[in-house]
């Protein structure tokens, strides 16, 4: 991590957002399993390093988009957790006053579009706000996350296509977690590496280590700095790995046992933990520190979603046009 | 809902005669004058030496506004919409445009899934202020060419739906589209274009119309009554507001007055209009290109059969195509869309037998 130019400030930073994403999925997990969370949910634990290196690199103003997956995505881009986990619970105080839930977490002025549970559906969106940034003449660029089963869907091939000729300022990230919902990325795709699909639209594919955060940090930024100075799209390719199953019903077991202990040995929290403590950023007392203000902070979330008050059910009427 | 400003009633205003597709040309160069957000975004739109479009609607408007806001796209009909939408999120007013509606399936999950639920899905935080224009109707191209698609997005909350009958009111609703706040389906009859040269469209009908030289919208959720009459309503849309005004003259020289009402959008809908007229006429057809199975005709039957049971003396009849795809040749075409006399006879028969 010697390479990177994040002072150690910064480091603290991701490294807390880090945790504040692993924490978040933990709570809800429970929150789920006690019956107090309507729907259904995605949970995310495990791509920490993704979502937060990414958002990282980014610039107010930016926007991302996001998937059936989004909560970290969320976290990371700064959406203030209490309205997040307001509307896991359907409440009218949550990001999309109870409209969204967990597959449509989201605040356009906040830099995240409702996330977009359409497999694929984000991309021609993300590409469209990149279009309005271009054409405005503001330095701004979209962020648009997907996973490796949107690689294969059509709209990938149109707006990464239709980004790529008119060099628009986005970042194509797919965070590869080797799964669409139980089939693995190898049975549905040919290639090894969904980036070097970025040759086909001429424009620059990497893949990248998903769980180090700061190698997520580093890819994104020059990708961001390409975008912004309007040289066109990249195709980064983070691979990363879910913990959990694919959605609350799911046990994971298409999944080899030793495939996932391999994963969690490369835990992205932890990773980070390790090298930040090995370079002397981090010690056990601020860890002990950061994991506290980190369940203060949840603890708070869950109180407010609890204590808001639900929509009134008319409410299901408005909101369907401008 | 923007409201629009102005309608100037056609008669007090200086008169030209234009096609439907200078109307449609016309709304779209005075809404890119006013407003620098206003886009177009399509296949084959700016093309030097090509046609402006399918049907010509664009031509010219890329040498007097530039590629940076008439954009040729490639052929990707879900990137395109799902790009305008994206862009009319980020602050843009896009009109996008395909070349023939039945291309809009390609298109489906962004039209329906994102650009009408966003607003939605965001506690209506997010505004889609785009524009899909769309051509539909029967015009001997076959199954993929030339159907009626109102009906599949009418069924879409979130989404408006225009289909103007005339230049004057294509240009009036273009423009009121483009101020909207919410994504817009704008549909285009073929056989109403008046296109020119080599895009000319064989069998066209009653292409031109008068269209005023002063600026003026018209608002969304107002029918027009195209022709009044005490005996029977016609409720009909683009093409078939056409046939139903032949047929009208028909029945007429029968001593037969029947009122034919253009609903100009579907969404919104000007129940009342088609109310007020069914319970003075106490009859009511519905006369649509679309299949009849679905098609917007069952709503509009169904909800004034709610409203008005007790004022109609006959069922209320629907007259559509047949649920088959569009036939190719054309003496089946011509069985497969609703006729002139198919809707004279049905009006004869509701006023004689009831």
């Amino acid at each position: 991590m010697n390479d990177s130019n994040l002072d150690s400030k910064q480091r603290l930073a991701i490294y807390r957002r880090m945790v504040l994403c692993r924490k978040f999925e933990e709570r809800v997990y429970y929150l789920f399993l006690e019956g107090r969370l309507p729907g259904t949910v995605h949970q995310s634990a495990g791509q920490e390093a993704s979502a937060v290196g990414v958002c990282s690199a980014l610039a107010e103003g930016d926007v991302i988009t996001s998937t059936h997956r989004p909560h970290s995505h969320a976290i990371a881009r700064g959406l203030p957790v209490k309205s997040l986990m307001a509307e896991l619970f359907a409440k009218s105080t949550g990001c999309c006053r109870g409209k969204g839930g967990s597959m449509h977490l989201g605040d356009l002025a906040l830099g995240m579009l409702p996330a977009i549970a359409i497999v694929g559906g984000g991309i021609p969106l993300a590409t469209g706000q990149a279009l309005a940034f271009q054409y405005l003449g503001k330095k701004n660029i979209a962020a648009c996350f997907f996973g490796d089963g949107a690689a294969n869907i059509g709209t990938f091939h149109e707006a990464i296509n239709m980004g790529a000729i008119w060099n628009l300022p986005v970042v194509y990230i797919c965070e590869n977690n080797k799964y669409g919902a139980s089939t693995s990325v190898e049975k549905v795709m040919k290639v090894e590496h969904v980036s070097t699909r970025a040759a086909a639209y001429g424009i620059p594919g990497m893949t990248i280590d998903g769980n180090d955060v700061e190698a997520v940090h580093r890819a994104m930024s020059s990708a961001a700095e390409r975008a912004r100075g309007g040289r066109g799209p990249t195709l980064l390719e983070l691979e990363t790995y879910r913990f959990s199953g694919h959605s609350r019903s799911d046990p994971g077991h298409y999944r080899p046992q030793d495939e996932v202990a391999a994963w969690k040995q490369r835990d992205p929290v932890g990773l980070y933990e390790k090298a930040l403590t090995d370079h002397g950023v981090l010690t056990e007392e601020a860890a002990r520190q950061i994991s506290a203000s980190v369940e203060k902070e949840l603890d708070e979330a869950v109180k407010f979603a609890e204590e808001s008050p639900s929509p009134a059910a008319e409410e299901c009427l408005s909101d369907v046009f401008a | 809902m923007s409201s629009p400003e102005t309608q100037i009633p056609a008669a007090q205003t200086t008169a030209r005669k234009l096609t439907m597709v200078e109307a449609l040309r016309e709304a779209l160069r005075e809404e890119m004058r006013r407003d620098d957000r206003v886009i177009l975004i399509g296949e084959d739109i700016g093309v030097e030496g090509g046609f402006g479009g399918a049907f010509t609607v664009t031509l010219g408007l890329a040498e007097e506004f530039g590629h940076r806001r008439v954009i040729d796209t490639p052929i990707s009909e879900a990137a395109i919409a799902g790009v305008a939408a994206g862009a009319a999120a980020g602050g843009l007013r896009p009109v996008a445009d395909v070349q023939y509606g039945d291309f809009l399936f390609i298109a489906m999950d962004q039209l329906a899934n994102q650009a009408a639920k966003l607003r939605y899905m965001s506690g209506g935080k997010i505004s889609v202020p785009m524009v899909m224009r769309a051509p539909v109707g029967a015009t001997t191209r076959g199954s993929q060419h030339g159907q009626s698609l109102e009906a599949f997005f009418t069924h879409v909350p979130g989404l408006k739906v225009a289909c103007p009958s005339n230049p004057y009111d294509g240009k009036g609703l273009l423009k009121t589209a483009i101020r909207d706040d919410n994504p817009v389906i704008f549909f285009e009859h073929k056989l109403l274009y008046g296109s020119k040269g080599a895009r000319k469209e064989a069998g066209g009908v009653e292409v031109l119309g008068h269209v005023p030289d002063q600026e003026y919208l018209i608002p969304f959720g107002q029918a027009k009554i195209a022709r009044p009459g005490r005996d029977i309503t016609i409720v009909a849309n683009l093409l078939m507001v056409h046939r139903s005004l032949q047929a009208a003259k028909i029945l007429a020289e029968r001593g037969i007055e029947a009122e034919v009402i253009d609903v100009r959008t579907l969404v919104p809908f000007d129940w009342d209009t088609v109310a007020e007229s069914a319970r003075r006429t106490r009859k009511l057809m519905i006369v649509e290109e679309d299949n009849l199975t679905g098609g917007w005709g069952a709503e509009v039957a169904a909800r004034i059969g709610d409203v008005c049971f007790g004022h109609l003396d006959a069922p209320i009849r629907r007259i559509a195509a047949p649920d088959t795809p569009v036939p190719f040749a054309p003496i089946m075409e011509k069985f497969y869309i609703p006729s002139m006399e198919t809707i004279v006879a049905t009006a004869q028969e509701l006023v004689s037998n009831y």
